[in-house]
């Protein structure tokens, strides 16, 4: 530590001002401020200084993204030999499989979105935000593991120059930046963003695991199936033709976007932002509680197998879980009152599970209904702030006559 | 340049760019998402807004001394619906399937705030021969953008320009796609904003103060 600490003591004079290497200056405080706390002081006001600023904030969001990510890698190689029928390649075979399918994506994820970072920080000279090391990790789980490059190229610069540098930049958003990126894949390229031929690698990654898949396949994701089923109760399968039971949903050994099938290793991922408190319990809680409710209501209801999934597996199926741990949790697109926290999650479960019950074209209803509440957030917390100043406007007069 | 005074030659020519109806004043912009996936549908409803705003311009200006001003806005709007109705007859006539593509969007140039604006704020209070150049000009204001808009929509949209291939077949074979979103109206939208964002970078007396 005190020689990395030493080095960049040493090379710092490069980046000030009429350095040679002052183009790069806020390139060299990014990197700086990342590897250690920052020496500077909050100079007017009152402060309450403390050391965890927002990087340390986001890099504890990356580490509870960790469980996710590994869990996501295993699963596409999971699928990939369970599909070609050679499951007994081993522990190591497998993830090493998914490792080399997700790693490219992950690269050009960061690359692209923080090249553009720090082109525009250097061009506005402020400092590099941190904001896309959260959504650099977040976009390659949640799109299916057989997405171009030059998509997530493409769909990552289109999301982070118009969804969030010409906001203004990190805490300005409007919109979850990851989640643009996704809605920008799905409405822009949907053969490659949905139906039953993507969500599963049938052919190698740099040579290994060559092979055909076996007789019994079919690609279709369990929502999938559930959406375009014509009986009115289904039972979910996975790619081989046998059932999916309830610990099998939870486990996430079943196809989907590379980060959200497991919600075992997504809930592990819960702890660490609940135990840190980076990330607000009462949405987490209250997007799940929406979903019950209206999973539940559709229940009675009964008429097509997407109504007739209980609730529960709702919950467990697709981008649910993850979109309420990891997306409705942002802090800069979510409501931000308290009372306001427990009305957008319930409204964001709510309309998750309606988008995708109602609708069979968007089997995916979770980023649209996360997105659709973004926009609604400020207003929530504008009347949640409205009524308080009533309560206690009444409070006042009561006591003055 | 005889034919134009110094006057008359910067209306026609400050409705380009300085004072353009869709991108400095934001008018238009329904149209203007609406008829701009295709190239063609968009060069045709510019053609069209040009002629009905430019002779719209001319009768009001005939008129503007025998209209009442109390009951103005009908009168424009008698004029309009009148050019309107003309000009969706002759598509149908002539260009009977660019005319099936505009489908209602050419009867509610009667509704663009591009005429309304200009009857109002120029042709009741000049002369027919200035108000029929400040006619052209924000029509081909208004429609240059639309042209810009149409083309990249089209080029990114479907891979065509006029409907005539230009992306070659061995991009999509190499795994090129044709972007789905260029084709709904949301980016009609972000192709105006940049539009825009290019123009104040160009002309930086359009800046915005921020402090």
């Amino acid at each position: 530590m005190k020689s990395l600490r030493n080095f960049l003591d040493k090379i710092k004079p490069n980046f000030e001002p009429g350095g040679k290497l002052q183009a790069f200056q806020s390139v060299f405080e990014g990197f700086e401020t990342f590897l250690f706390v920052p020496n500077t002081t909050s100079k007017s006001g009152v402060h309450i200084h403390d050391s965890n600023d927002s990087k340390r904030t986001m890099s504890m969001v990356v580490l509870a993204l960790v469980p996710a990510l590994l869990f996501g890698m295993y699963n596409v190689g999971y699928q990939h030999y369970l599909a070609i029928g050679q499951l007994s390649t081993g522990f190591w075979n497998i993830f090493v499989f998914g490792l080399l399918a997700v790693l490219p994506q992950l690269i050009i994820s960061y690359g692209v979105g923080l090249g553009i970072e720090f082109i525009v920080a250097q061009w506005r000279k402020h400092e590099i935000q941190e904001g896309f090391l959260v959504t650099g990790i977040l976009i390659p789980l949640i799109i299916p593991v057989d997405t171009p490059l030059w998509m997530i190229a493409v769909a990552t610069a289109f999301s982070v120059i118009f969804a969030k540098e010409v906001f203004g930049g990190t805490g300005m958003n409007i919109f979850n930046v990851a989640l643009i990126t996704r809605v920008f894949l799905f409405f822009s390229y949907p053969s490659k963003m949905s139906g039953d031929s993507i969500w599963v690698r049938l052919g190698d990654t740099f040579g290994l695991g060559k092979g055909t898949s076996v007789d019994a396949y079919t690609g279709a994701t369990p929502l999938g199936q559930i959406a375009t089923a014509a009986e009115s109760t289904i039972q979910p399968t996975d790619i081989v033709g046998n059932t999916l039971s309830l610990w099998d949903m939870f486990l996430g050994l079943i196809p989907g976007s590379v980060g959200e099938t497991s919600t075992l290793a997504i809930l592990l991922g819960a702890a660490v932002l609940l135990i840190t408190r980076v990330a607000s319990w009462k949405i987490m809680f209250s997007v799940f509680v929406g979903g019950f409710c209206m999973g539940t209501v559709f229940n009675l209801i009964g008429t097509t197998a997407a109504m007739n999934t209980p609730a529960i597996e709702h919950l467990l199926l697709g981008g649910f879980a993850f979109g309420a741990v990891f997306m409705a949790t942002d802090p800069v697109t979510g409501a931000r009152t308290e009372t306001g926290k427990y009305i957008y999650g319930f409204l964001v479960g709510v309309f998750g599970i309606m988008i995708r019950v109602i609708n069979p074209g968007f089997p995916e209803g979770v980023m649209l209904a996360i997105l659709l509440m973004n926009v609604f957030a400020p207003l929530i917390d504008y009347y949640v702030v409205q009524a308080n100043i009533n309560r206690r406007l009444k409070r006042a007069k009561v006591k003055n006559n | 340049m005889s034919l134009l005074s110094s006057r008359n030659r910067k209306v026609l020519v400050d409705p380009l760019s300085k004072s353009n109806p869709v991108i400095i004043l934001v008018l238009g912009i329904c149209s203007a998402l609406a008829v701009t996936a295709k190239l063609e549908p968009a060069l045709v409803m510019s053609i069209s807004v040009i002629v009905v705003v430019a002779f719209s311009n001319v009768i009001v200006s005939l008129l503007r001394n025998t209209i009442p001003a109390r009951i103005r806005i009908i009168v424009q709007l008698v004029v309009v619906a009148t050019l309107v109705t003309i000009v969706n007859e002759v598509l149908k006539a002539f260009a009977y399937d660019v005319s099936k593509q505009l489908s209602v969007f050419v009867g509610l140039i009667i509704t663009n705030c591009i005429l309304m604006g200009r009857l109002e704020a120029f042709a009741l209070g000049n002369k027919p021969w200035p108000a029929f150049i400040d006619g052209i000009g924000n029509g081909l204001g208004y429609g240059i953008i639309l042209v810009i808009v149409g083309f990249f929509r089209e080029l990114l949209g479907s891979g065509t320009l006029f409907d005539y291939q230009i992306i070659p077949s061995s991009f999509y074979e190499a795994g090129y796609e044709n972007n789905g979103l260029m084709i709904l109206p949301p980016m009609a939208l972000i192709v105006v904003a940049c539009i825009i964002w290019v123009h104040r970078i160009m002309n930086k007396d359009l800046q915005e103060d921020n402090n």
